[in-house]
């Protein structure tokens, strides 16, 4: 089982006939993800290795059925692609595209969530629920199936930790990538409350780096609302600090924001932080053992 | 994209915004003939994108235009943490009776843009911000309108007070307005001084633009000042990389961010130093891993390399390619360690075993292997 996404998901691909949105369609199906067909203006009625291309998302989703979209497409396209995924009402939205101005990631993520849809990303690698279906780009072959959730800020840091959980033998339910960029559609939170709520969860791995305060606050959640135990790395230890915004920045985050600060959070909430991806794994299996007699029967 | 005082303050006074009247110069004969066109006293600003040029000496008043000269002839020059000082700004000297803070930035987790104001303005406002929290003002501006009378005009004013409201409400406007249609990631007024007439001036600004949106704005391109990045810097972005330099060794090229810096933080771990960030993106093709690597042989004293690609939206084969590529057609003096995984790996592995280049699998066995080939080639590194 797993959060979000499930091998019942039907997945459009906006972009498809680009060279990313293509390729991935092609991945994401092989996986065995439904991708049920494809978004580009002007090649509606073309096909990409059979999954049929449509002008619209409306049209997309009336004649498929979709509850899911992927998009691929430029970042000076992607605002308007988000609007027109959002007014077709697609109760999940993942946004690959990197690059986007930030202040219409303000208007779009509000537009969105008053049209009651989620987002993931944007610059995000996507989800996967291991063995039923991955939307995005994260080379499925890394992952297993199993019970831990996985959430990260980065990409391919996200791969690392989870191919050191695979090799380690630990399986995931839903190993997600929340973006990169400042102002993104679901917070760590967010996703620790729905892992949290998943019976099949047993325990979460959370991958932060330096700046913005979603680790602070995903600590603060930690330890008032989950029992569930939680594992942490941390990446940016060793760079040089954020350039400065004024002072601005500095009033708004607080003296959040660095390697330092958000370690110490993490640890007063009593979630253990790796000091290497690596030691990951070993961290969560002896927390898993610590929980498992008595006290918990199946979450 | 950061800009220089001079610059910001030409946009706020673009948005209706009072500013003092002022010029930018170069040379102090320049910054004379300007000061005796504004008249007396004038102040004197070092234009650095660096803070903290008031506490370095590089703000200064002068009360005639012999002092203007000799004042700008002492700025000019002057090394600000590091940069080199070469405009001032040459500006009407504002008669202070209050300094108030008034900002516009992106508030994260809030997905808005926040206001923040304040009756202490001045240099000092951050450790208020520490110290004093209720003597800041904060409200976020509605998504779609920006600042909207009902809601944010009265919390506005309990920063600036009731004789203020008007002035400041629409110093606010104008400030979103520039904010909007630029695409700005920060407007701030700090000091937005109070003059002894009761008039609100911004007697500093800083504006910064966000770098995603400058595809629609290309012309603020020309404002960029070399100072924001260094040459390889520059170099790097105008190649599609994200490069900052550091003072190690071992020369990094990774693919994500995060992931560039836990490559950076694990070699560390072990013992060594890393010479740079480097970022080569997703959606990689060959020729960015040729730039990487040109940007990267250029670092003095660089004992070893380490390439680290766990390939999602980047594909292991054209990294391959853009290393066998760069083999051909660089001279790399250090050790190169490879790290190669993901999407596309059989192909990529397969182009590298046919130019005789070996690949890890394994994240911490290749670190491991960089900083012990760093530590033998320690010393008759890059020059």
């Amino acid at each position: 089982m797993s959060i979000l996404l499930n091998a019942e998901t039907q997945v459009i691909v906006q972009g498809i006939t680009g060279r990313d949105g293509s390729f991935h369609a092609r991945s994401m199906r092989d996986y065995g993800t439904k991708v049920v067909g494809g978004v580009t203006p002007g090649k509606g009625g073309e096909n990409v290795d059979g999954i049929p291309v449509f002008n619209t998302v409306a049209e997309a989703v009336q004649r498929t059925g979709a509850d899911c979209t992927v998009i691929f497409v430029p970042a000076r396209f992607a605002g308007a692609a988000l609007r027109e995924a959002a007014d077709a009402r697609i109760p999940l939205i993942v946004c690959i595209t990197e690059g986007i101005p930030v202040l219409d990631m303000i208007r779009d993520t509000h537009y969105l969530s008053e049209r009651g849809c989620r987002l993931i990303g944007p610059n995000c690698p996507g989800l996967v629920s291991p063995g039923a279906a991955k939307v995005g780009i994260m080379p499925g072959r890394i992952h297993t199936p199993g019970g831990i959730g996985v959430i990260s800020r980065s990409g391919t840091l996200t791969y690392e930790v989870v191919w050191a959980l695979t090799r380690a033998g630990i399986g995931q339910s839903t190993c997600i990538g929340v973006g990169g960029d400042p102002v993104i559609g679901t917070s760590f939170v967010e996703l620790l409350a729905l892992f949290e709520a998943d019976p099949n969860t047993t325990g979460v791995a959370l991958i932060g780096e330096i700046g913005g305060d979603d680790e602070e606050r995903a600590a603060e959640y930690i330890s008032k609302s989950m029992k569930k135990p939680v594992v942490s790395f941390i990446s940016g230890r060793t760079a040089p600090p954020e350039k400065r915004m004024g002072h601005a920045g500095a009033i708004i985050s607080g003296g959040k924001g660095t390697a330092e600060a958000k370690v110490a959070a993490l640890r007063q909430a009593g979630v253990p932080v790796a000091d290497r991806p690596d030691e990951v794994p070993g961290l969560l299996s002896s927390r898993l053992a610590a929980q498992a007699p008595g006290s918990r029967k199946g979450g | 994209m950061k800009l220089h005082e001079f610059q910001a303050k030409g946009f706020l006074r673009e948005y209706g915004i009072p500013v003092p009247e002022g010029r930018p110069a170069s040379t102090p004969q320049e910054a004379r003939a300007i000061a005796a066109s504004i008249g007396f006293p004038v102040m004197v600003k070092a234009q650095v994108l660096v803070g903290g040029r008031g506490k370095a000496g590089g703000v200064k008043m002068a009360k005639s235009a012999d002092e203007a000269e000799a004042r700008a002839r002492d700025i000019l020059g002057m090394k600000i943490k590091g940069i080199e000082v070469q405009r001032v700004l040459m500006a009407a000297a504002v008669d202070i009776a209050a300094e108030f803070y008034v900002s516009l930035a992106v508030d994260r987790s809030g997905k808005t843009v926040q206001c923040i104001a304040s009756a202490s303005g001045g240099m000092d406002i951050e450790e208020i911000a520490a110290t004093q929290p209720d003597r800041i003002i904060r409200f976020p501006l509605d998504p779609e309108n920006g600042p909207v009378a009902a809601s944010h005009q009265g919390k506005l004013a309990s920063a600036f007070g009731r004789e203020l409201s008007d002035q400041a409400w629409a110093i606010l406007q104008g400030m979103y307005r520039l904010f909007s249609e630029k695409d700005c990631s920060l407007v701030e007024i700090n000091p937005c001084a109070k003059t002894q007439q009761g008039k609100l001036i911004a007697a500093d600004a800083k504006v910064i633009f966000d770098d995603n949106a400058l595809f629609r704005h290309p012309e603020l391109e020309n404002l960029r000042s070399p100072e924001e990045y260094g040459a390889d810097e520059m170099d790097a972005r105008s190649n599609g990389l994200s490069y900052v330099g550091l003072d190690g060794t071992i020369g990094c090229i990774v693919n994500g961010a995060g992931l560039s810096m836990a490559t950076m933080d694990l070699i560390k771990y072990f013992g060594g130093s890393p010479a740079n960030f480097l970022d080569v993106g997703g959606s990689s093709n060959p020729e960015k891993v040729l730039n990487a690597l040109r940007i990267i042989l250029k670092h003095r004293g660089l004992t070893a390399i380490l390439i680290n690609i766990f390939g999602g939206i980047t594909r292991c084969d054209d990294i391959a390619r853009g290393i066998v590529m760069a083999r051909e057609r660089l001279s790399i003096p250090v050790p190169l360690v490879i790290r190669l995984i993901g999407t596309n790996e059989a192909e990529g592995r397969a182009i590298l075993k046919g130019a005789g280049i070996d690949a890890y699998e394994d994240l911490t066995e290749a670190v491991q292997g960089v900083v012990a080939r760093a530590r033998s080639t320690d010393g008759k590194g890059t020059a």
